[in-house]
């Protein structure tokens, strides 16, 4: 039998149908091996302390009545920026060191409904300040494929916990990059819901208008499972869409991408991009159309000017955000921020001060609108477009010191389609030196069963998904 | 020297919703236990999210509506950013450059328009309270207030003297409780005013303009009129000694003291406040239609100005028609009651308003009373005008030719008959119906 | 167009205040620097022209979300829960150093 790490979500539900093993049993295991790792990788930030009570009820509700529910004894590894209720939640950040949230969040409250467990909380750029965990006031997570490098960000220790075999199931959230960039860096499978497809209440926000949760898993398809579960209106937000969702996991269905259309971003081979990665991503292109793709090379604004719209954007409502973190009702004092949520707090406060606003923050605003425009246009004639997720593989640790835009560079293709509100999948598309590269399959909004289908169909027709042997570490 | 003062009202005033402006909490705050009615959103936690209170807004552009103001097709809420103990977000989320109404006026008694700026919403914060613990001076902070829904009033400094600032809060204050938005109870600061005063002075030298400031802490009509005076008074002394005229950095914030009726300055700030608003990426913005518009016109009340003025053209005098207005088990009274047998609208009005009819007891039995309408048995008058008609066929035979005056002959007959105690308008009436008859 | 302002420490020192964070001496300078590289790669968007282009602040285009005036106790904190996660409470109150914002008050 398969490890019990190993397997998807479907493989533990027949698994518990056909009474190979418990959701205690895999609960179990799943606590050995983050006993054995994740002092050396700092996956989690800390356990459930109610995990084994929670796996011994759901046993018995698959005794009594089966698996009813759509992610019933899925044990999930949940982002420390969700609030989670009986589990301290900090967004890696000292200043919420010790909160214990008075609600829970839409999206894990989702989850629970649908019958998830909670293993425990990632950990991950402190307030999601980064794109590499190495932001995080707990120390940097590691990448379980090479532990002398990253994992990526923001949500590099849900990324990591999938790669590392530490949970069936993960939940981060983009805010541009923070759940395509781990993944890829990771070597696993995310994906990133319209804007407003999920919704935001109770994830502590980073910007406000491009936060998207969404999943991390081992496959498309999984992301696919958990999207279902996740998507929908929330009355609690009011940014969320009215717009029907789908069953997601349909996407399974697409067997060719025969009449699809697919651009590949020009712009996105960077000309500092290694050759070896050039390479799989031109190889990924292919792929696609063998499958009965019509792929054509497309052209983009520049990635650098996404780099300033999204900086803008993004400091600057990130410092209102943190505002409210005065240590009067919860938390500790903003003596307590760190280098990077100060540098991001200071320059958001500048480029909405008076006399700056017009020439940076309503600058922004108009040039987002105009990569807006530009992705429309090229989804008349284009299901899909494709790029790479990182310029490169994973960075070592130590690299994002000192750099005060580290963030915003390494997500520079991504940024663009962040801001549009747009949704996309991160699959794995190959290696080099070791390490992961990812792809990017990036559609309109509200088209995530699209975007699936294309990511499920490329997936289940190369071998790129892959995870590294932990006893090496 | 000739001086005129210039004076601007803001009026915040507490709406009555069930529920909070982005939450559902409770809105009735007054006299709860601290931290009581607070959720995540209105406490600040993180992960929070607001959500627009839908008949917020609707009585935000009712107020708009009733001030004849646009109401704004396109509108949006923004952020407006400051730290304090008592704003739990660090930020408030008002309305900065698209609000729901602007340019509407009110018209004072003089016929003077006083115009209105813009009619906007935002949300209240918490409440301050100082104290001392264990030796340190403290603030204690309660959250109940927190995100109740206000709507902010701000006129042009079109008011020049504290007697149209009076009269302007009134009118205000009246409208407000008209529409049934608020109690608009000034004691329990449901009804909140700044008034901001400076003063044009025409000299020999030309025209000047003293510096801006913005009175604080003013619970009653009365303070503001005590406030807006001491402050001209003030300003003048102050400029006749420094000649400092206005200037964009130069407004200031004081404080009114109710019982040495002064005003005092509050912290100088060194330089102005940056809230650096941005519009509030967490709720859509928003777009009205005129059919919507309309609709919630047709909602609105008859307000004050309208029913003073339906009651004089029905005959009432201005002074009562004005006392009626004010009163609305008054005004019920009075329109139950107006329609009745031998009653006269305008006397009516006069006994109620002057209170020499008791509202809460029979109405017409204490008008006859009152007006000694003398005798109003309808049969035993009946018979007297049939006995008038019957006694005086050459003069019924004018009237059919046309000499209605002649009704006159009529009545003062049946009076004469009746020694003066029958009811004139039903022998009218009665006369009028036989003749109109036969 | 707007012109390249170098950060100064003076800015950082006013940014600061602003954020209501503190920064040490020490750190001004070195922040000074970072902004202004910030600043460097955000002022790359004037190459851009964005004349007529409105701005775009809601990117899935909804409008008009309310929510009904009801109130919903289930949502409603307990005092205790309220107060939770305070480090300072007293009576039923959160607590916090006197705010100075009146002459009267700095007596």
């Amino acid at each position: 039998m398969k490890d019990l790490h190993t397997l998807t979500i479907d493989e533990v539900h027949a698994g518990y149908r056909n009474g190979d093993f418990t959701c205690t049993d895999l609960v179990r295991h799943l606590l050995n091996r983050i006993e054995k790792y994740n002092p050396k990788l700092n996956i989690f930030l800390r356990l459930n302390p109610e995990v084994l009570d929670q796996a011994a009820r759901i046993d018995r509700e698959i005794k009594e009545k089966g698996i009813n529910r759509p992610l019933l004894g899925i044990p999930f590894a949940i982002k420390d920026n969700f609030l989670t209720v009986g589990i301290e939640t900090t967004a890696s950040s000292n200043i919420l060191k010790g909160f214990m949230p008075q609600y829970e969040s839409s999206v894990t409250q989702k989850l629970l409904d649908a019958g998830a467990i909670f293993l425990g909380k990632t950990n991950m750029d402190s307030f999601a300040h980064g794109s590499s965990t190495e932001t995080s006031d707990f120390g940097p997570t590691l990448n379980p494929w090479n532990i002398e490098y990253l994992p990526g960000g923001s949500s590099g220790g849900s990324a990591a916990a999938i790669a590392a075999g530490l949970a069936t199931a993960a939940l981060g959230s983009e805010t541009a990059g923070s759940i395509r960039q781990p993944a890829a860096w990771c070597g696993v499978t995310g994906f990133k819901p319209t804007y407003g497809r999920a919704g935001r209440y109770g994830c502590i926000a980073m910007a406000s208008s491009t936060d998207s949760p969404g999943p991390i898993a081992r496959s498309v398809y999984d992301c696919a499972k958990i999207l279902e579960v996740i998507a929908g209106q929330d009355k609690f937000d009011a940014t969320t869409s009215p717009k029907p969702t789908d069953k997601y996991s349909a996407c399974s269905g697409q067997g060719s991408l025969a009449g699809m259309k697919i651009g590949l971003i020009k712009e996105y081979l960077l000309p500092e991009m290694r050759d070896d990665v050039k390479k799989l991503i031109y190889d990924s292109a292919d792929k696609l159309s063998s499958l009965g793709a019509q792929v054509e090379e497309v052209s983009l604004m520049d990635p650098k000017y996404s780099i300033g719209v999204y900086t803008v954007i993004q400091r600057s409502e990130v410092s209102s955000n943190l505002a409210r973190f005065d240590g009067i009702r919860f938390g500790h004092e903003r003596d307590r921020f760190n280098d990077e949520n100060k540098r991001r707090i200071m320059l958001g406060t500048y480029t909405l001060s008076a006399g700056y606003y017009d020439a940076y923050y309503k600058k922004a605003l108009a040039v987002r609108t105009k990569i807006i425009n530009e992705f429309a246009d090229l989804y008349k004639s284009y299901d899909a477009l494709i790029g790479a997720v990182s310029p490169g593989p994973a960075l070592k640790v130590g690299a994002s010191k000192d750099q005060p835009m580290f963030g915003e560079m390494q997500d520079m293709l991504l940024e663009a389609s962040s801001v549009a509100g747009l949704t996309s999948a991160s699959v794995p598309c190959g290696f080099v030196d070791g390490l992961p590269i990812g792809l990017q399959i990036t559609c309109d909004q509200f088209q995530e069963m699209k975007a699936l289908s294309i990511a499920h169909c490329f997936q289940k027709n190369t071998d790129f998904v892959k995870f590294p042997d932990l006893n090496s570490l | 020297m000739k001086y005129t003062p210039l004076i601007g009202l803001e009026v915040h005033v507490e709406l009555n919703t069930l529920s909070k402006m982005f939450c559902s909490c409770p809105a009735d705050h007054f006299g709860k236990e601290p931290n009581t009615q607070t959720c995540p959103v209105c406490l600040g936690l993180p992960g929070a999210l607001p959500v627009p209170n839908k008949k917020a807004i609707e009585n935000c552009i009712k107020i708009g509506l009733s001030l004849n103001c646009t109401i704004n097709k396109l509108s949006k809420f923004d952020r407006k950013q400051y730290f304090y103990p008592d704003l739990s977000k660090g930020y408030q989320i008002s309305q900065y450059d698209q609000p729901f109404c602007s340019d509407g006026f009110v018209v004072l008694e003089s016929g003077k328009k006083i115009r209105i700026e813009r009619v906007h919403q935002e949300e209240d914060t918490g409440k301050l309270q100082h104290t001392i613990l264990n030796g340190k001076k403290v603030s204690l902070v309660d959250f109940n207030r927190s995100g109740v829904p206000l709507v902010e009033i701000v006129s042009r400094p079109d008011m020049e003297s504290s007697g149209e600032a009076k009269e302007y809060l009134k009118k205000i204050h009246g409208l407000i409780r008209a529409l049934g938005v608020s109690s608009a109870d000034m004691e329990k600061g449901q009804m909140r005013l700044e008034p901001t005063v400076n003063v044009k002075i025409e000299d020999d030298h030309g025209i000047h303009y003293t510096p801006l400031v913005e009175i604080k802490n003013i619970n009653s009509f009365n303070f503001a009129v005590q406030a807006i005076e001491y402050e001209v008074k003030r300003q003048l002394d102050e400029f006749s000694r420094t000649a400092i005229e206005k200037s964009a950095t130069n407004k200031t914030t004081r404080g009114y003291d109710s019982v040495k009726k002064t005003t005092f300055l509050q912290r100088t700030k060194e330089e102005a406040k940056d809230y650096r608003y941005f519009p509030e990426p967490d709720i859509p913005p928003f777009a009205l239609n005129d059919t919507y518009i309309d609709e919630l016109r047709n909602t609105l009340p008859l307000l004050p100005d309208q029913i003073i003025a339906a009651l004089i053209a029905e005959g009432v005098e201005p002074k009562y028609a004005k006392v009626l207005c004010d009163n609305k088990d008054s005004y019920i009274a009075y329109n139950h009651n107006k329609e009745k047998e031998g009653i006269d609208r305008a006397k009516l009005a006069s006994l109620i308003a002057n209170k020499k009819i008791d509202i809460g007891k029979d109405i017409p039995a204490q008008y006859q009373k009152l007006t000694q309408s003398g005798i109003t048995d309808r049969q035993m008058l009946e018979k007297v005008v049939a006995q008038i008609l019957a006694e005086n066929p050459s003069v019924v035979a004018d009237y059919k030719k046309g000499k209605t005056g002649v009704l006159g002959f009529f009545v003062g007959q049946a009076m004469k008959n009746t020694n003066g105690q029958a009811n004139p308008q039903i022998i009218s009436k009665l006369f009028l119906d036989l003749l109109s008859g036969s | 167009m707007h012109k390249a302002h170098p950060i100064t420490s003076d800015d950082v020192r006013k940014i600061a205040k602003l954020a209501n964070l503190s920064v040490l001496p020490g750190e001004v300078d070195k922040l000074a620097g970072q902004f202004s590289e910030t600043v460097d790669v955000v002022n790359e968007l004037n190459e851009i022209d964005t004349t007529s282009v409105p701005e775009t602040y809601q990117v899935t285009n909804l409008v008009n979300v309310f929510r009904d005036d009801v109130v919903d106790p289930a949502r409603v904190l307990s005092q205790q829960q309220a107060l939770s996660q305070a480090k300072n409470t007293h009576n039923g109150f959160f607590v916090v150093p006197r705010v100075i914002d009146s002459v009267e008050d700095a007596l």
